[in-house]
């Protein structure tokens, strides 16, 4: 379980990020988060809450973007979503694609503040 | 001031320290030319033995050393030391995955430019070590035969995030009814194309293969750095 540092540093980011907007309040953080980041949503979504106590984020929220799993199908010549985890390969014509070239996102792209 | 709420952009990898970490030091192990291999696997499938296995037959013709991480203990560490080559433990405390700047701290002292190979054992977990670079130039991912087969779709993630398989345990295999062939389709399922070695840390087998394999890597890394 290591999405409670995880969010701790998330919040590290979003407070930083308000500290030099003149201590903006921030109402929530976007995050985008891959299927493969090895990072539970559920999980650091309770974290989180636990991480903003008694810090400037405190009731902020955050908001998770899950970014599905996309290869590169050698075969097609294609990017495509994959269909599972277990599974990595072109759902179109099954062959297997090492290359992942989405999917491991951890990533704050947003803040929602009010200054 | 402005009372409406907006929306400002950031664009910040969460694990950015770690990753200006592990970029460091991976530029520091290349230009020492240490050849650095992690191992990660659940608690229990045989790293250590493996890895004692690996340090004492490599200590006899290079330069070896090894950092092992683990919550609480030395055990691992005098386990290893055993091989004579040098080793570190890292005590992680309530952390349950390294991270690079453990791996900066812990070679302290140390001049990586006098070895050949480094390992580092991480935490017995199939989770969290997956998300973190330690700058390591190959991952492995140990799985013991005596684990069940289909470990590699139940913890996709891990899996994709090593370099090479490698089956541990072998000696058991035939004991626990282990379907080799699962494995094998279960791993390549999760990561598509994925080298598998299979070891005994206990009779010796595969241990030769798996040496060959890192000579092999470091030497083609060696030249890929040179040119």
């Amino acid at each position: 379980m290591h999405e409670l540092s995880i969010a701790m540093s998330i919040v590290e980011m979003a407070e930083e990020e308000s500290a030099s907007r003149g201590n903006a309040q921030v109402l929530s953080v976007h995050l985008r988060l891959g299927l493969l980041s090895g990072v539970v949503k559920e999980a650091l979504l309770s974290s989180y809450e636990m991480a903003c106590a008694s810090t400037p984020l405190e009731g902020s929220q955050l908001l998770i973007e899950e970014v599905p799993i996309e290869v590169f199908c050698p075969k097609c010549q294609v990017r495509v979503r994959v269909s599972s985890m277990q599974w990595i390969a072109c759902p179109e014509c099954g062959t297997p694609a090492p290359e992942v070239v989405q999917g491991k996102e951890l990533e704050v792209v947003a803040l929602e503040i009010k200054e | 001031m402005s009372a409406e709420p907006r929306l400002v952009e950031v664009r910040k990898n969460v694990l950015k320290q770690n990753d200006i970490f592990a970029r460091a030091l991976r530029e520091r192990f290349r230009e020492a030319g240490v050849f650095v291999v992690s191992l990660v696997s659940s608690p229990g499938s045989g790293k250590t033995a493996f890895l004692e296995k690996a340090l004492t037959l490599l200590h006899a013709r290079s330069r070896v050393a090894a950092l092992v991480g683990d919550l609480a203990t030395e055990n691992d560490a005098a386990r290893l030391a055993r091989s004579k080559a040098p080793v570190r433990q890292i005590i992680t405390g309530t952390v349950c995955h390294l991270e690079a700047a453990m791996i900066h701290n812990a070679l302290e002292g140390w001049d990586v430019a006098q070895l050949d190979f480094l390992f580092i054992e991480n935490v017995g977990n199939l989770v969290c070590p997956s998300s973190y670079d330690l700058g390591e130039d190959l991952r492995f991912v140990l799985l013991s035969v005596t684990e069940g087969e289909d470990k590699p779709l139940k913890y996709p993630t891990i899996f994709n995030s090593a370099d090479i398989a490698v089956i541990t345990k072998m000696d058991l295999a035939s004991a626990v009814e282990f379907n080799e062939e699962a494995a094998n389709a279960n791993i390549q399922a999760v990561r598509p194309g994925m080298r598998i070695l299979k070891v005994s840390a206990k009779t010796g087998e595969g241990m030769n293969e798996f040496l060959e394999f890192l000579e092999i890597q470091r030497s083609r890394s060696r030249t890929a750095s040179a040119v």
